[in-house]
């Protein structure tokens, strides 16, 4: 049934599609963007009522919501016939006859669907000016949600997304006519943990981020394909930065994953990639203290350090490093008999009810999972209590307390340091190396159901710090102007096939943007834990 | 007998036979006047068998549609195991129209029977009863009725003792317009807002609670027991005018006439006979100029098309509107046209259920349009933005409010342009300050 | 026993903030405010009362308008506190129960005076001289305009569209009394039967 095709031509465009298939989306498979604002394709059952998707259907009497109707067989659609623009010009002056055009300080303005269409459909005059617009003032809806009613259009996406996918519904269409809005109860907040996507999925400017409020203009902003590093999930993100700063994250759709979706915690939670207290040269013990060196220097010692040790290191890693950070260190001490941890902070769950197996999940480590298969454990405190007899400690930008630096400056071992910040507890250390964070480098996450997915570069990297896996990459190699140490973070995760099978063969352009399903296996898996949520 | 008037010699008093006649109300005065027959006899027919007699009558839907009733009825899926609604709109809201309070204040067991009937017919255990919350006088009195048809086992648990469960629940209105839309009341006694919902999927395959439902106008089904008890074949012979528009069929006449009221006239009786003689013509000293024949949303009629025009459904849309819910609103010369249009474009407005960019913006920005007129700062644009703008609102939104407010608007600029004008260039006062 | 809500008594309230007819704009998002701590409505015979709605319908909340009428007969008008109640028995959250407060316009979401008149001036009336009846209910009753109570709160007058009952042009309805053919002339002995 599902695979029965269907025929149909959508201007002029011959296309097949299964059954069922609304024009709406067929039209998008023949390449045609049908103008919509009700419509979205992460919501279940358009309700078809700002009647912008009218298309001419051959032999209907009347102009069909395209996004509804279903295609039959031998239909033809005309999407940009007289009629059809006709009828949406008018739906747009409708539209345009009470809302404020207040462009110039509007957050939305270049992503928004009004301006778009408007710009490629709309008339060029108003043929309102003798009225005065409606005017209400701007609400507060929660913790990061303003409304600002003069810019709604009603397309009751926001109504919709807390009704039927948070299942929360918090928001709702007030009175009737054109005194309608977008109301919320005084006893309630729009706090849902999820409710931010409100705001990517209104379509004009209506709901707005308070944390984005009047921060950039959409035209300045360098959009970057990303995962969230918020944990285990592994929501499919875009970073937007502006001259080199993070700020904004917002739901890149991948329908294996989030669909259209991310939680809140995942898109405030970027502060960070943007910090300014950052080591930025690779400092070299010398005496009681850190001498600023250069790579060349730093990456000598730390092969000397590497080769020169026999017995047992410690790798405490963070649960946000990379697939290939954490391969690549831990194939560097390949030697020695390590005990490498990942750290995984626990955090309370969050679900998204109408969304099958998507959730903030307790583990706030985007790459457990590919820490697990390439042999990292979850037990901190074992790792911990190896460091008091191993030879070699390397911390890779792992977040520790005082008491654990303490524990670590205490034990017999060299500690190195691949990190981001400066940790003044180990000061002790023989190397502090500058790593880049995530939103600096390219690399990938595997989430927790062994889907591998890059993420990219979306900012430089401050001073002279470096991806670990280039480190790690270098002192493999040896030294010297060997031409065997990777350049590029793909470079990188081909090296990890040899030890871990899993990931062999294997490609970035593969793993595309929206990632790649692994197979069963791998190292970690049958040693792997599952994290103590009541520890940590 | 009629009321508030006695019934006219050339009206078919049927259904209204026994408006004005308090004991027609309860249970046993209908009985005596040969209530619940047609409900016993349904109950030794098979469904089907009474869904074929609806269909043999050619009874036509009276909410404003016309759809066939029996068709209607044998859309409904036979034997599919889900629970069938029947639900009865009794919302009746559209100016003009007051023929379902009528019914209900004067012979409550009628509808009740009819809607017994068609539960039957449909496989239904429940009927609700949608009556609009300003109906207070008809709720009291349809409840009484229901208490006493369920006492008496007419209907309820076992009608009549055939085993049959059939439930009469009546479900208050609070105020919409709108609702008299069938599946916008499907959503409203679902406890929603009142939003017309998009078609597909039809009633009969998900209505009410998702369930296969029917919805009839009152009248409709008061209409029921009449030809089970007389035959499709008698319904089907009351036909002056076309053979597709048969029965006897409530006039609402209000409005500039000497006798207001509900005037049940066999279908193809032509409205000149309604309104000169039944009805007894114009206020002394005046003259017709215009009737919406079908309650509010329909085209308005010049006084010649009215006088030329039969009341049925091929009749009335012959002559350029439309039968609707046949609520008649006749004006006389003292009529601002203008005034009364934007009267009715602000009902459309204050009804919409916004959900349409078309019918919630649309319908006021009508409304101010038209105070611009009538403020006497009317422009020529006016008229084509006017109409472009009902071109705009018409056979584009979900449900038909939005084309029913366009309806007017633009057959009176058609129709009486002249008086829009005058407000125009300042030859008549503006009929309104400010603005 | 009528087991439909909704049908029965008047609605008495308190006097106090004035309800506009939708038209003549109640401020947006606007809502009563109650004085006193609320007192639950659906507690004991009430909640019986509503208890036997459900058996009517296969689900809780199709019993969202019977039970709004149910407050607002007993209360006189539906206030924030009462939108919770009513959410909370049916399992709705409040704020999905005040979309359909709102939508629903003989729901009051503001007191109104003890005795509330609605006069019908669409089209059918107006053309008979509604707006007539409408200027005298004011002048007679001492709301200064429509919406507003009168000072001594003793009624409150609203312009409503169609009441269905066109043919006894114009139809009003003082509380739940429905009553045809007023005039001008008609009203002083109508507002009598109010006190
Ligand atoms: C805006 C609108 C308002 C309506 N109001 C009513 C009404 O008050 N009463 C009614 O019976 N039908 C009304 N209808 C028609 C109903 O949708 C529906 O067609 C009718 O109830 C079906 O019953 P019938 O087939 O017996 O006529 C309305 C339709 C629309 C579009
Ligand atoms: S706030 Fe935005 S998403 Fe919500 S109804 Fe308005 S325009 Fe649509
Ligand atoms: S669920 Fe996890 S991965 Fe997804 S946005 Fe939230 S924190 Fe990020
Ligand atoms: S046409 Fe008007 S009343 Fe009908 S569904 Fe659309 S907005 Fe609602
Ligand atoms: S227009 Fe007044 S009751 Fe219908």
């Amino acid at each position: 049934m599902a695979d029965e095709l269907v025929n149909v031509t959508i201007d002029g465009a011959p296309v097949s599609v299964p059954k069922g298939t609304t024009i709406i989306e067929a039209a998008k498979q023949a390449g045609i963007l049908v103008p919509h604002y009700c419509y979205h394709p992460a919501l279940p059952v358009s309700p078809a009522l700002c009647r912008m998707c009218l298309v001419e259907v051959e032999k209907a009497p009347k102009l069909m919501p395209a996004c509804v109707t279903q295609v039959a067989e031998g239909q033809v659609v005309h999407v940009g016939s007289d009629k059809a623009l006709k009828a949406r010009e008018g739906v747009l002056e409708l539209l345009l006859i009470n809302h404020p055009l207040d462009c110039p300080i509007c957050d939305q303005a270049g992503e928004c669907e009004l301006q778009d269409y408007v710009f490629q459909e709309g008339r060029a005059g108003t043929r309102y000016s003798e009225y005065a617009k409606r005017y209400s003032p701007v609400e507060d809806f929660g913790p990061d949600v303003l409304y600002v009613p003069n810019r709604c259009i009603l397309c009751t996406r926001c109504v919709r997304f807390m009704e039927d996918v948070a299942e929360e519904p918090v928001l709702n269409v007030s009175e009737r006519g054109d005194r309608a809005y977008i109301g919320i109860s005084p006893e309630q907040r729009l706090d849902h943990p999820w409710s931010g996507n409100v705001v990517d999925l209104c379509p004009v400017g209506s709901l707005i981020s308070k944390d984005f409020l009047h921060k950039a203009r959409a035209w300045d902003l360098d959009k970057t394909a990303s995962v969230c590093p918020g944990c285990s999930q592994g929501c499919n993100i875009t970073i937007d930065t502006r001259d080199d700063v993070v700020v904004r994250i917002r739901p890149r759709p991948n329908l294996e994953v989030n669909r259209h979706f991310i939680c809140d915690y995942g898109r405030m939670n970027y502060r960070w990639l943007n910090r300014g207290d950052r080591v930025e040269a690779p400092l070299v013990k010398d005496g009681g203290r850190h001498l600023a060196s250069d790579w060349d220097t730093a990456l000598d010692r730390l092969g000397q350090l590497v080769r020169g040790l026999s017995g047992s290191a410690v790798i405490l890693a963070s649960g946000r490093a990379s697939t290939e950070s954490l391969g690549l260190v831990k194939l560097m001490l390949g030697r020695l008999s390590v005990t490498a941890a990942v750290q995984v902070p626990v955090g309370d769950e969050a679900p998204l009810v109408g969304v099958p197996n998507l959730a903030l999940r307790p583990e706030r480590a985007p790459n457990l999972t590919g820490a697990e298969l390439l042999g990292y454990r979850t037990d901190w405190a074992e790792a911990l209590r190896q460091v008091t007899s191993a030879g070699l400690v390397i911390v890779l930008d792992a977040d520790l307390s005082e008491a654990d630096q303490g524990l670590i400056a205490a034990g017999p071992g060299v500690v190195v340091v691949l990190g981001t910040v400066w940790a003044d507890g180990l000061r002790s250390a023989e190397l502090v190396l500058p790593v880049t964070n995530m939103a600096e480098e390219n690399g990938t996450y595997v989430n927790r159901d062994r889907r591998i997915q890059r993420f990219n570069q979306a900012k430089s990297q401050p001073g002279m710090a470096r991806p670990a896996w280039w480190i790690a990459g270098e002192v493999l190699a040896g030294p010297g102007p060997s031409a065997s140490a990777p350049s590029t973070a793909a470079e990188a995760f081909e090296l990890l096939g040899d030890k871990w099978p899993l990931f062999a063969g294997l490609t970035y352009s593969e793993m595309g943007y929206t990632g790649r399903a692994l197979e069963a296996g791998g190292e970690g898996v049958g040693e792997s834990q599952r994290v103590d949520l009541g520890v940590m | 007998m009629g009321y508030p008037h006695p019934s006219h010699p050339k009206e078919n008093p049927v259904l209204s036979k026994h408006f004005g006649d308090p004991e027609a109300r309860s249970f046993d005065g209908w009985v005596k006047r040969g209530g619940y027959e047609a409900l016993r006899k349904v109950l030794r027919m098979s469904p089907e068998a009474v869904v074929e007699e609806i269909k043999t009558s050619g009874l036509r839907g009276r909410g404003g549609a016309g759809f066939p009733t029996g068709l209607k009825w044998s859309l409904m899926p036979k034997a599919d195991g889900r629970p069938h609604y029947l639900v009865c709109n009794a919302d009746e809201s559209e100016p003009g129209t007051f023929k379902d309070r009528e019914i209900m204040r004067w012979t409550p067991h009628q509808l009740l029977e009819g809607c017994a009937i068609a539960a039957y017919a449909i496989g239904a255990e429940r009927c609700y009863i949608y009556i609009r919350g300003e109906f207070t006088e008809p709720l009291k009195i349809m409840q009484q009725a229901i208490d006493e048809a369920t006492a008496k086992g007419a209907v309820g648990a076992n009608v009549f003792g055939s085993g049959k469960r059939i439930e009469m629940i009546i479900h208050r209105g609070a105020g919409a317009y709108i609702c008299g839309e069938e599946t916008a009341m499907l959503n409203s006694i679902e406890g929603k807002r009142g939003n017309p919902r998009i078609k597909p999927p039809y009633p009969a395959q998900a209505g009410v609670f998702g369930m296969p439902t029917t919805i009839n106008n009152v009248e409709t089904l008061a209409a029921v027991p009449h030809i089970i008890m007389r035959g499709g074949e008698w319904y089907k012979g009351l036909a002056l005018g076309n053979p597709k528009s048969t029965g006897t069929k409530l006039i609402s006449v209000c409005g500039h006439i000497q006798r207001p009221g509900n005037y049940e006239v066999t279908m193809g009786t032509p409205m000149k006979e309604l309104i000169y003689e039944m009805c007894g013509g114009m206020r002394p000293g005046r003259t017709l100029k215009a009737v919406i024949p079908g309650g509010s949303s329909v085209p308005i009629m010049s006084a010649a098309e009215a006088e030329d025009c039969l009341l049925d459904y091929e009749g009335v849309v012959a002559k350029g509107s439309m039968l609707g819910s046949a609520g008649m609103i006749v004006m006389d010369d003292t009529t601002d046209m203008v005034y009364q249009i934007w009267r009715l474009a602000r009902f459309y407005a204050h009804e919409s259920c916004a959900q349409c960019t078309q019918c919630r913006e649309g319908t006021a920005w009508s409304v101010r349009i038209l105070e611009r007129i009538l403020t006497g700062k009317g422009k020529q644009e006016h008229f084509q933005l006017l109409l472009d703008l009902s071109d705009n609102m018409t056979g584009k939104t979900i449900c038909v409010l939005s084309d029913s407010c366009a309806a007017p608007i633009v057959s009176g600029i058609q129709k009486f342009r002249h008086e829009f004008e005058a407000y125009i260039q300042g030859a008549r006062e503006p009929a309104m300050a400010g603005v | 026993m009528s087991l439909t809500a909704g049908q029965g008594g008047s609605g008495a309230g308190s006097s106090g903030t004035p309800r506009g007819f939708a038209e003549h704009g109640s401020a947006h998002g606007g809502h009563g405010t109650e004085t006193a701590p609320y007192e639950r409505l659906f507690r004991g015979e009430r909640l019986a009362q509503l208890e036997q709605l459900f058996t009517l319908y296969p689900t809780k909340q199709a019993c969202l308008l019977p039970a709004l009428w149910m407050i607002q007969e007993a209360r006189g008008w539906i206030s924030e506190p009462a939108i919770g109640e009513v959410a909370e028995v049916l399992g709705l959250t409040p704020a999905y129960v005040k979309g359909v407060v709102t939508f629903y316009t003989m729901y009051h979401t503001h007191p109104v005076g003890r005795h509330f008149i609605q006069v019908c001036t669409t089209t059918p009336c107006n053309i008979c001289g509604a707006e007539d009846v409408v200027r005298a209910l004011l002048e007679q009753t001492g709301c200064r305009e429509l919406g507003a109570t009168s000072p001594d709160g003793r009624f409150t007058v609203i312009e409503v569209e169609c009441l269905g009952a066109c043919g006894f042009a114009t139809p009003i309805l003082v509380d739940d009394d429905f009553i045809e053919n007023v005039t001008p002339e008609k009203i002083a002995g109508i507002l009598q039967r109010y006190e």
